[in-house]
């Protein structure tokens, strides 16, 4: 390396010094600190100074990985985000090409509405369906005649229409983010393939889909860590967790067993792990894209 | 194994560079006789009358005292956890008295956030029920004030009764074949509002049976949920939560309010409410159709034991005018104030003379304080069962039992397994 290259080197360290300090304070203080906590016993006697310190080493992790429960709500979540991703991928990019073939008053519609839905709270989206789902009172009940039919009690009504909800404020998203990825491709590179006589199919699977990967490979991996960390909607719309818990994803897991009982170190073990498994998927997927011969 | 060891040696390296924050001691030692006393007491949906009582002891109690002024926040029963648990974090931010339900005590307590009360001197202390002076209790050590009392017992539809030809239950037993005959001639009706989630309505089915949720050895809890007795009670209580009383698909998510609020749209014939329904319940359209009476024994003319609920009056620990604390708490739980709030907000009080007052002057009150007579229990009084609480032991394995999930057996067994897994955590 000669002293030039040294000497950029260096400069660009400098350059991209502030931007690393503040991704070091938000991003790996707290990460410190979590994995910190979950390695002790830290709950509310700690905390407020009512007991000592007591350093677990892994203890925490031994009893998450070691708990049945765990295991079925993990199994739960992985499924869960899975059903969301798909989901809110195939609505959102359903609803991106048709807004490329139709006209621009429906196109202004679709969004505003497709806008409507993405602006509202978590809490008031998932409380207006709990009302229309409502078993005596709903509106769709009762469009469909069936009065008294509770959706939350059966465990996989009440998944399949939490489920709904998320895919309903989350399409959006990819939804707006397809149809920029759509339009910003090259109306020369289309104009060349139908010269060549391709289908409509076939330049949508040989031009368009693969000239989408970027735009849709972020909105996948977005769409993964969000549904994999739903919170509001389970515990709102399925009051806690369901029926003996058996709506349970892992967020609302740990709120309950260790945020709400004061089990802090646990808590953070949770944390811990998700975040670890997360990075995890994110990781995975990008190297199946690399073998697959995207440059990223 | 190598990953292990990395991790060892790195969580041994973060103890040595640094641990979690802990807040220091919270006893202040300093004892000012003048200045701000600061208070937390509960919100309430028609707060007013409240209000307007604690105002009056507030001025009573700065006549008495100068240079003393009394500021009263009143804090969301929802949010009290986050309230308590930074006020014990950060002493600064903490009042000097406050109001707290007696089933959050014990891991208040422990959290280090209240101080033991000498109730020695106060004259009046030795009229509180000792039943309920025990739910302000930990250890033999007292850290609360009984401020009022609540407990349940079985409400009913007159005229569903009286056009049926029906009486009242009078064993526990006779619950469920009233609530099913309802059912059978009236299938619009619950026979009774009872919920999956509704704890304190399925705690005197066990205690009725003999049965407890926990049993104490010296401060040493063991669960005791999987006893026989505590089973028969568990299989009455769920036995009531099926498709010919109360539909699971309606009642296994239901809790105490829930429970009522199906009575109170007339849409059951029976419940488990709490004297401090009673207003809700007179507005609603169960209003004037209803009688109350004491929640029935296992035996003819027994009543189930009730879980004695309330609120306590306590000084925390960090206050730095423990005097006045102690002074304002005695007050504002002494007798005369105890019979204006149950005139203003109906709260039941906790002196055994005023409750007798006040039933003497008001018949609905009968059934309650037949029932506090008759002798009320607790949960364990254990930091451990806040915990047990909010990872909703009990209610998750009642609604396992009524979805046919797992059977009485197998769900009370998993229930005291996690249970006792708290109690030596």
């Amino acid at each position: 390396m000669s002293v030039t290259a040294k000497g950029q080197g260096r400069t660009a360290f400098a350059y991209l010094a502030p931007a690393l300090l503040i991704l070091g304070g938000l991003l790996a203080y707290p990460i410190y600190q979590l994995v910190l906590i979950s390695l002790y016993d830290y709950g509310q006697e700690q905390v407020s100074g009512g007991a000592p310190l007591e350093f677990l080493g892994l203890g925490n992790y031994q009893k998450l990985l070691g708990d049945q429960q765990f295991w079925t709500v993990f199994g739960q979540t992985v499924a869960f985000a899975a059903v969301c991703v798909v989901g809110t991928l195939l609505v959102g990019a359903f609803l991106a090409i048709l807004a490329t073939r139709v006209r621009t008053w429906v196109r202004m519609t679709l969004f505003l509405a497709a806008l409507g839905a993405w602006s509202t709270p978590a809490v008031a989206g998932s409380t207006i369906w709990l009302f229309l789902f409502d078993a005596n009172f709903g509106f769709v009940n009762e469009v469909l005649g069936i009065q008294g039919f509770s959706w939350t009690f059966d465990k996989w009504t009440a998944f399949g229409l939490v489920a709904a909800q998320v895919i309903w404020c989350s399409f959006p998203f990819v939804m707006v983010t397809l149809f920029a990825g759509i339009k910003a491709i090259p109306g020369e590179v289309l104009e060349a393939a139908a010269l060549d006589g391709a289908s409509a199919f076939r330049t949508a699977w040989s031009v368009t889909l693969p000239l989408l990967k970027p735009i849709i490979l972020v909105v996948t991996i977005q769409s993964i860590i969000w549904d994999f960390k739903v919170f509001t909607q389970i515990y709102v719309m399925t009051n806690g967790g369901g029926i003996a818990g058996r709506n349970l994803v892992l967020n609302v897991y740990a709120y309950q067993q260790a945020f709400a009982a004061s089990e802090y170190g646990l808590g953070a073990t949770i944390g811990v792990v998700m975040t670890v498994l997360l990075l995890g998927i994110t990781m995975f997927y990008l190297r199946a894209l690399k073998k697959s011969g995207e440059v990223l | 194994m190598r990953l292990k060891t990395l991790a060892a040696v790195l969580g041994v390296g973060a103890v040595v560079a640094c641990a979690p924050v802990q807040s220091g001691p919270t006893n202040s030692g300093t004892d000012e006789q003048t200045g701000q006393l600061r208070v937390w007491l509960f919100d309430e949906v028609n707060r007013a009358p409240k209000e307007a009582v604690v105002k009056e002891a507030i001025s009573e109690f700065q006549g008495k005292h100068a240079g003393v002024t009394v500021d009263v926040q009143y804090i969301q029963v929802s949010s009290r956890a986050e309230r308590f648990k930074a006020a014990f974090s950060d002493p600064k931010s903490a009042p000097d008295v406050a109001e707290f339900g007696n089933t959050d005590l014990a891991g208040y307590v422990s959290a280090g956030g209240f101080s033991e009360l000498d109730l020695g001197k106060w004259d009046e202390s030795k009229d509180l029920v000792p039943t309920i002076l025990d739910t302000a209790k930990v250890d033999g050590k007292t850290y609360g004030v009984p401020w009022f009392v609540g407990v349940r017992a079985l409400y009913y539809r007159t005229d569903v009764f009286t056009e049926l030809g029906l009486k009242p239950p009078t064993t526990l037993d006779e619950i469920a074949t009233t609530a099913r005959e309802i059912r059978q001639k009236k299938p619009e009706l619950i026979g009774i509002s009872a919920g999956g989630k509704y704890l304190f309505a399925a705690l005197p089915f066990i205690w009725a049976q003999g049965g407890d949720l926990a049993k104490s050895d010296g401060g040493k809890f063991t669960a005791t949920i999987d006893s026989a007795e505590a089973k028969a009670g568990i299989a009455k209580y769920t036995e009531l939560i099926k498709d010919d009383i109360c539909p699971p698909a309606t009642c296994a998510g239901n809790g105490g309010d829930a429970s009522v609020e199906a009575f109170r749209a007339g849409k059951a014939a029976m419940t488990i409410g709490g004297d401090f329904n009673r207003k809700s319940v007179d507005a609603s359209s169960a209003a004037g159709k209803y009688g109350v009476v004491p929640l029935p024994g296992k035996d003819k003319g027994s009543v189930a034991p009730a879980f004695a609920g309330g609120n306590l009056l306590g000084v925390m620990k960090g206050t730095q005018r423990k005097t006045l604390a102690n002074e304002f708490t005695q007050l504002l739980a002494s007798k005369k104030y105890q019979q204006k709030m149950y005139t203003a907000m109906g709260n039941l009080p906790t002196f055994a003379d005023v409750q007798k007052q006040v039933a003497d002057s008001d018949k609905f009150l009968e059934p309650f304080t037949k029932t506090l007579q008759s002798g009320t229990k607790f949960v364990p009084v254990t930091p451990a069962w806040a915990k047990i609480e909010a990872q909703t032991v009990v209610p998750t394995m009642l609604q396992e039992i009524v979805t046919g999930a797992k059977n009485v057996d197998t769900a009370t067994a998993d229930a005291a397994k996690t249970m006792n897994a708290a109690f030596t955590s």
